[in-house]
């Protein structure tokens, strides 16, 4: 058992969804509500990593990083070390290819509030601020788990971006997931099939939750 | 009504889709209602007066503030106007409970005494006991009295129903008039009720605007606008049937002189017409009185009209008729009797009766 790839997968989940929450909120209460020409466009865009080949996005991201590119060289400007190969580059990668699944549902969840709510709290004198927190944050909650709960569980299990972006470091960007893979090219099958247990539990754990969640949201009258 | 006066005032002008060319003015404690078939644009009015849509022109002012002029580039926002609000289908946060729902109104008041005043207003409305439930937990009825103390939670300077009592039962439906007609004794403020309903607008309302593509054709007192209709088309969507054309003869001793079926009729004296001019004219049901079989009855002489019953239907404790007129080609005019009167007067379809058309019922209108 990798403890330490295991604990590193699980300070990028956490700082994933740390990230990725704030994010997520604004971008898709933001499409929820916005009328725009390329309104399908942009969300195609952010539907991307759902279809493209995780090799694809992760080699697109590669070149996006290196030291090549402004934002490569910008990086290591600003902090004296490169982007790629390194934990904040694996980051910045597992926040990207986490969008569709952080902002989809919670994109839904919004669009599934009946204007009339939003309306009727304005006619209430509620302001703006009061009106995301106490009216669309509780209704759109059920989407929030959702969100959280498949970034969580699809950030620990991806395995192709990871390796083109990260490489294999151990204590800097060997997940749990590449370990696995390691264990298995050693033939340490042992260690493999432990390491794999454990990621089913807590897939299936956190999947649950969503189900839960979701299964409870729907009991109310949204 | 003047700038400073209070009450609320409204002229708004919009192109299609949403095509509006309207005004419409309320006092304090009035109830004005917006009638009108569906689509006629009555909902985009109120979203105007609320702040929710913002019209392409116009003007609202209530209570002497100026709360939008595209002309003059003010628009409050709906929080900053101070309107009571009852949607069509509430628009209760489902997630709160009655009390909850009522206390997210009661920003302005102090935190601790929210609650205490969320309770006096349920009970106002009559849900005291029931402050814990959802939404979901409460029939239509009790989600349009949460609706209603929501709304007057603020104080609103304004009180703007949608359409508040399609979304009810019919029996919920005469409870909750009872109740509204109660409360509003109690409010001070100028009251907007849409409603494509004109029953329950006459029953409401001292006030009555009628709303057809987006325009205000006709505003009256409910009983006037029903007696007096501007025009054809208003006479229409409140529902009158007796609308027949002809032409003015003269004005001689007080009425109007009026040729029809060959004959003339007299009628109310509107001098506005010329003689010889082509106009319509509406008759309203209890404007038709019938002549008795043995022996004469009011109106005896007053445009004697006879015909043939072509139906004679009950409703509630009425028999509604339609008679065909010995005139040839004219529509069959409606009105109705009481039981009774039909029975001892052998109405059936087919019998030939006569009736009297009173004059001061006859309302003339330009041609249409």
């Amino acid at each position: 058992m990798d403890w330490t790839a295991f604990l590193l997968s699980l300070r990028l989940a956490a700082w994933t969804l740390a990230i990725l929450l704030p994010v997520g909120l604004l971008v898709a209460r933001a499409l929820a509500h916005a009328r725009f020409a390329g309104k399908p466009l942009v969300e195609a865009a952010l539907a991307l990593p759902l279809v493209l080949p995780p090799t694809v996005l992760g080699y697109y991201l590669l070149v996006a990083f290196g030291g090549e590119s402004a934002l490569g060289r910008l990086y290591e400007t600003a902090f004296g070390r490169p982007l790629v190969f390194t934990f904040q580059g694996l980051l910045l990668a597992s926040v990207i290819f986490n969008l569709p699944f952080a902002i989809q549902p919670i994109q839904r969840a919004f669009e599934a509030i009946a204007p009339e709510i939003r309306e009727a709290a304005e006619c209430c004198g509620l302001k703006p601020w009061r009106i995301f927190w106490r009216i669309e944050l509780p209704l759109a909650w059920p989407g929030l788990v959702t969100a959280l709960v498949l970034s969580f569980a699809h950030t620990l299990g991806e395995f192709g971006v990871v390796l083109m972006v990260g490489g294999s470091i151990p204590g800097e960007t060997r997940t749990v997931a590449i370990a696995i893979y390691d264990r298995v090219q050693g033939f340490d099958h042992a260690a493999a099939g432990m390491m794999s247990v454990v990621l089913l539990a807590i897939s299936l754990g956190a999947i649950s939750i969503a189900y839960f969640g979701g299964a409870r949201g729907g009991g109310r009258d949204v | 009504m003047s700038e400073r006066e209070p009450g609320l005032r409204v002229r708004l002008r919009n192109p299609a889709p949403i095509a509006l060319d309207m005004e419409l003015a309320c006092a304090p404690g009035e109830v004005a209602a917006l009638v009108g078939p569906s689509g006629s644009g009555k909902s985009s009015v109120l979203r105007a007066i609320a702040g929710l849509w913002r019209p392409a022109a116009g003007e609202v002012r209530c209570g002497g503030e100026l709360w939008y002029s595209r002309e003059a580039g003010v628009c409050l926002p709906p929080r900053v106007r101070r309107i009571g609000m009852v949607f069509q289908h509430y628009a209760l946060f489902p997630h709160l409970c009655a009390q909850d729902n009522i206390i997210e109104a009661l920003g302005e008041l102090p935190r601790a005494r929210r609650a205490a005043r969320a309770r006096e207003l349920l009970d106002r409305v009559r849900l005291a006991g029931l402050e814990l439930r959802r939404p979901a937990q409460l029939s239509g009825g009790q989600q349009q009295r949460v609706a209603v103390a929501r709304a007057l939670a603020r104080d609103p300077k304004a009180l703007l129903l949608d359409e508040p009592f399609s979304a009810v039962d019919r029996g919920t439906r005469e409870r909750l008039y009872q109740e509204l007609a109660q409360l509003r004794r109690a409010l001070d403020m100028p009251v907007v009720l849409v409603t494509h309903d004109l029953e329950e607008a006459l029953l409401l309302a001292d006030r009555i605007t009628i709303l057809h593509h987006g325009r205000s054709l006709q505003s009256g007192a409910p009983h006037e606008v029903l007696a007096h209709p501007a025009d054809v088309t208003v006479a229409r969507l409140v529902g009158l049937k007796n609308i027949f054309s002809g032409e003015l003869v003269e004005h001689r001793a007080g009425r109007s002189l009026v040729r029809c079926w060959g004959r003339v009729l007299e009628a109310r004296l509107q001098p506005e017409f010329a003689p010889g001019a082509r106009l319509s004219w509406v008759i309203p049901p209890e404007g038709v009185i019938l002549h008795r079989r043995e022996r004469a009855s009011r109106g005896e002489r007053e445009n004697p009209v006879s015909g043939v019953v072509a139906s004679a239907v009950m409703l509630g404790g009425n028999v509604a008729i339609r008679l065909a007129l010995d005139a040839p080609g004219e529509l069959p005019l409606a009105f109705s009797v009481p039981i009774h009167v039909a029975r001892r007067n052998g109405i059936a379809p087919g019998a030939a009766i006569r009736v009297s058309l009173l004059a001061e019922h006859i309302h003339l209108m330009p041609e249409g």
